[in-house]
This record gives C-alpha cells, sequence and structure tokens, in this order.
C-alpha cells in the first residue's frame, strides 16, 4: 500500500531495480525486532515497540541503501538498472541462507500490527517528506541534476552527493514499507521481495510519471487494486505490465496522470 | 587571496590525450574584473582550455590557479563554490524546470539550507527561501525575463534561453565567468544584443569574463584583450588592435596567401 515511496526514484530520474531488497532490509529487520521484543515488555507498549522497529527497519534499508548506492550510483541508465537487480538480489540470497532469520522458509508469526491507521500515517509521512525536500530551493538540485547532470555540476551542485541522497532517502522509505507487509503478512520469506516486486515499484512509478507525486500515489492505488481484481488473470499479470508499458511510453511518454506542471514563483 | 594575485592563472598548462598532445605550455592571465577572449581556428584547442578551467578535464602537466589557489584535482562543482562559473556552447538548461527554477537551482550553491532544513520548516528556512526568490526576481528582472518566470525553460526563444543560462551563472555569484561561444547560432541583430549584455555584465557585476568565442566581431567588438591558440599552442596574446595586425594569427586564420578575407572581416568587425 505504501509504495508511494518508489516516488523517490522519479526526482534523479535514477533507474533501480532494487528497492524489493531494500525492502526485505526493513521488513527483516522490523520483523526480527518485534519478535525478540514482544514477549519481553507489556502489550501496552507494543503499539510504541512497532512504531520503533518500523523506523530502524527504515534505517537499516537506508544504511543498505548508502552502501549500495556509493559505488553504483557512478553508473548511469540501464548500468544503474542491472547493478540495483544484482544488488536486491544478493540482499534476498543473504536472506535464504541466515538461518537466523529462518532460512528459506522465511519468519513467521510475526505480530499482527499494521493497520489501516498505521500504514496511512506512514503514507503521509513519505508524501510530507517528499513534498517538503522537493518544494524547497534545496530540491530543485534534485531534479537539475536528473535534467542534465553536467550543467548541475557546473552550478555547484554535486551530482554525485545528491543522487546518493536520494537513492537513500528512498531505500529508506522502502524499508519502512516493507515493515509495514511484514506485520501485515505476519510471515515473510526472501522470495517474497525477488526482482518482480521492484518491477512493480518501478511500474508504478512509470505509470504515475516520472518525479509526479500525486500521479505516483494513484497509480501506487490502482496497481494495488487492480490485480485484486483480476485474480483470474493473475498469471499474466507481468505481459498486462509489458503491454501497458509500451502503451503508455507510446501515448503518454509524461505519465498517465499528469497535473499542472510545477510553477516556478510559488515556494511553499 | 594575495592582492597581487591574478584573478585566473594558468601556467605552462598542457593536456595530452592518449598520444595527442590537444593543447601544450599555454600560459595566461586574467586581472580580476577584465574581459579577456579566447580565439583560435576550429580544432586549436580553445574548447580544450575552457574544460580544464571549468574542471572538466585535468592537465597533464601545467598549473591553474584561482585567485592564488591550485585548481587541479577539483570538481566543476567545487570550481563553482569558490567563484568561477560558466556557460555551455549548446544551451544545457534544465528542462523539466520552469525559467525561475533553472535560477533558484543555481542559487543554492550559496544557500546554507540543507535536506534537514527543508524537512523542519522552521523560520530560518522560510527566511532563507524568501531571500533566494527575491534575488532570483532581481536577477531576472535585471535581463529582462521576469515575465516568463513560470514558463518552461527550453519554450523561451533562443536568444532569451542563452540569456537565461548567462543568469543562471551569475546566480552563483561568481568572480570569474566564463562563456563557450555565445554567439554561436545568432544573427546579426541578435549578436549586437549580446555584445551590450556581455559589457552590461562586466560593468554591473564587476568580474572577470573570459570569452572563448568563433565570432571575430564579437570578440573584437568586447574584449579588452585577446589569447589567441593554434594547434593547442599560443601564438599572440594582446589588445584588439595588436591581434589584427599580428601575422602569426592572420597566417593561422587565412595561411600565407589570401589576406584579403582576414582583412575583410577584421574591417568588418
Amino acid at each position: 500500500m505504501t509504495e508511494a515511496c518508489g516516488s523517490i526514484l522519479g526526482y534523479t530520474g535514477q533507474f533501480s531495480l532494487g528497492h524489493a531488497g531494500f525492502m526485505s532490509v526493513g521488513g527483516y529487520t522490523a520483523a526480527k525486532l518485534t519478535l525478540v521484543t514482544v514477549a519481553l515488555i507489556p502489550a501496552s507498549f507494543h503499539p510504541i515497540a512497532f512504531m520503533i522497529a518500523c523506523l530502524l527497519g527504515g534505517l537499516a534499508a537506508a544504511v543498505a541503501g548508502l552502501i549500495v548506492g556509493i559505488p553504483s550510483l557512478r553508473l548511469r541508465g540501464d548500468y544503474l538498472a542491472i547493478v540495483t537487480l544484482g544488488a536486491g538480489e544478493i540482499i534476498r540470497v543473504i536472506w535464504q541462507n541466515t538461518e537466523a532469520v529462518g532460512g528459506a522458509s522465511g519468519l513467521s508469526g510475526i505480530p499482527k500490527s499494521t493497520t489501516l491507521g498505521w500504514t496511512f500515517a506512514f503514507a503521509v509521512l513519505t508524501i510530507y517528506v517528499v513534498l517538503c525536500l522537493v518544494n524547497s530551493t534545496y530540491g530543485r538540485g534534485f531534479i537539475a541534476v536528473a535534467d542534465d547532470e553536467l550543467a548541475a555540476d557546473a552550478m555547484g551542485i554535486n551530482p554525485v552527493r545528491y543522487k546518493v541522497t536520494a537513492f537513500v532517502v528512498g531505500a529508506f522509505f522502502a524499508g519502512i514499507a516493507g515493515a509495514l507487509y511484514a506485520h501485515h503478512k505476519q510471515t515473510i520469506v526472501p522470495t517474497g521481495f525477488d526482482w518482480l516486486k521492484s518491477v512493480d515499484i518501478v511500474v508504478m512509478v512509470i505509470l504515475g510519471g516520472m518525479g509526479r507525486t500525486p500521479g505516483v500515489i494513484v497509480a501506487a492505488i490502482l496497481l494495488t487494486w487492480l490485480p485484486e481484481q483480476l485474480r483470474v488473470i493473475a498469471d499474466y499479470r507481468m505481459i498486462v505490465y509489458a503491454l501497458l508499458i509500451i502503451l503508455l511510453m507510446i501515448l503518454r511518454p509524461q505519465g498517465l496522470f499528469t497535473f499542472k506542471t510545477r510553477k516556478g514563483a510559488s515556494v511553499s | 587571496m594575495n592582492s597581487s594575485d591574478p584573478l585566473l592563472r594558468l601556467r605552462s598548462v598542457s593536456i595530452r590525450f592518449g598520444g595527442l598532445t590537444a593543447v601544450s605550455g599555454v600560459d595566461f592571465e586574467i586581472a580580476s574584473r577584465e574581459m579577456v577572449g579566447l580565439i583560435g581556428p576550429n580544432g586549436a584547442g580553445k574548447t580544450t582550455v575552457f574544460n580544464l578551467i571549468t574542471g572538466v578535464y585535468q592537465p597533464t602537466e601545467g598549473e591553474i590557479e584561482f585567485c592564488g589557489q591550485s585548481l587541479i584535482g577539483l570538481k566543476p562543482n567545487a570550481l563553482t563554490r569558490l567563484g568561477i562559473a560558466r556557460t555551455f556552447q549548446n544551451i544545457r538548461l534544465f528542462p523539466s524546470l520552469s525559467v525561475f527554477d533553472n535560477v533558484r537551482a543555481a542559487m543554492q550553491v550559496r544557500n546554507p539550507h540543507g535536506m534537514l532544513s527543508a524537512l523542519w520548516r522552521g523560520k530560518s528556512f522560510y527566511s532563507g527561501e524568501n531571500a533566494v526568490e527575491k534575488s532570483v526576481m532581481e536577477l531576472l528582472s535585471i535581463f529582462h525575463l521576469e515575465r516568463m518566470r513560470s514558463d518552461a525553460a527550453t519554450s523561451l526563444p533562443y536568444g532569451a534561453q542563452r540569456r537565461l543560462e548567462i543568469v543562471r551563472a551569475l546566480a552563483t555569484q561568481p568572480r570569474l565567468l566564463l562563456l563557450d561561444e555565445p554567439a554561436a547560432g545568432m544573427n546579426p541583430a541578435e549578436k549586437e544584443e549580446l555584445k551590450e549584455l556581455i559589457r552590461f555584465i562586466h560593468e554591473k557585476f564587476e568580474i572577470g569574463i573570459l570569452l572563448v568565442e568563433h565570432d571575430m566581431d564579437v570578440v573584437m567588438g568586447v574584449c579588452e584583450r585577446i589569447v589567441v591558440l593554434e594547434y593547442g599552442k599560443m601564438i599572440a596574446d594582446g589588445s584588439p588592435e595588436e591581434i589584427r595586425d599580428h601575422p602569426a594569427v592572420i597566417e593561422a586564420y587565412l595561411g600565407n596567401e589570401d589576406e584579403d578575407d582576414w582583412n575583410e572581416e577584421v574591417a568588418n568587425a
């Protein structure tokens, strides 16, 4: 539900296929934390513990994002996509072979702490952070880097730092999304975070329009809801996605939902 | 900065790409507030010298100093923070940003508010943003772009895009402005406007300007001093009058046989 975090992707134009990996880092960290602490603290503190676990899950994912991001963000486009895809798969394989988190069978018996309220709260936080960042003089740097790295560099904007920052922020929210996911499904397995999950996120961003938050949110909701309605053809989902993207690239390269473009004079 | 240091100093700067020596032993200085032109025939190494000064390339040999500080090893964004701004030969505005935001993005070099401040949104953040907004509007109105502030930068007419790119460079508050062939693709009327514009910037902002240019008319018309390159070597350095009559320059441009074309060209200038 909160995969609107993918909108971070759009703003620096970095094409990452590793977000499922970062989601899993957040999910596993948070799940392990709550599983360990659930017996130790009284029930009335569980919501607080859950919130802290979510944030720590986000932080762990951000650290993973930093480690992956610093070397790989020197690459661009296709190369970056492949490296992040690889990184996501590496993270998944690490989980699969770590007995402490259940290996291939994953973690189960996670308390069902994710409520609509929590999901909504974290979604609002994500959107707030993204909007605040972008609607500032500082945030214009992200768009400048996405538009033209060389020109941004010449304007005193350090492209590497901006890209890594965006990547880490994106990983942080992917981590939180993973934590929420884990506490919703109550069980997580490594195969739940394969690269197709990353493709899901990327499709949402592309459908919504790169770097356009409202569009991405609408697309995220749509793409979570649609498969539920179309269970019968679930096996053909990836084919449908591919067709959707091809159609979109031809018909509306700026994204499905384009709202008024950013106006200059308003500093909100 | 020592007061005796020039704004920019190149000392026997050379760069080799594999076996090819693109630029060798280039030596020149720019004093603060001086307007210098860099000219040369096609392939003489003008753009290479430009890229060396802006940190895109690193020299194989020699030293480049800005206000007495070595620039060797610094990235373009670090140079901009020191006070060197540039424009691009083929205009490179940020296409998905408005005119206003193109200038605003460049302002952040001098804006102390980073990510945390943008998230926290305290009082100092808003006063900082207001200050940025005010100075962007000031710059835009000086260059008659304020009415187009909300337009997409790439939707402006060609001449206005050139102007906007210069405004964006000025927004980083440079002490040295490097212009890479600003007259490329301009008609005579636009060139006249450009000359006016460069003179105006030079006086108004009191900065040094290095103009790399193909167009003789523009260089002769605005520069106080001209450096001439040929085959990566400096062949002359002097006032426009000296350059006009310099035998090596005439030869470089036209060869020995037909000096008439050259004379015709400078006579028009």
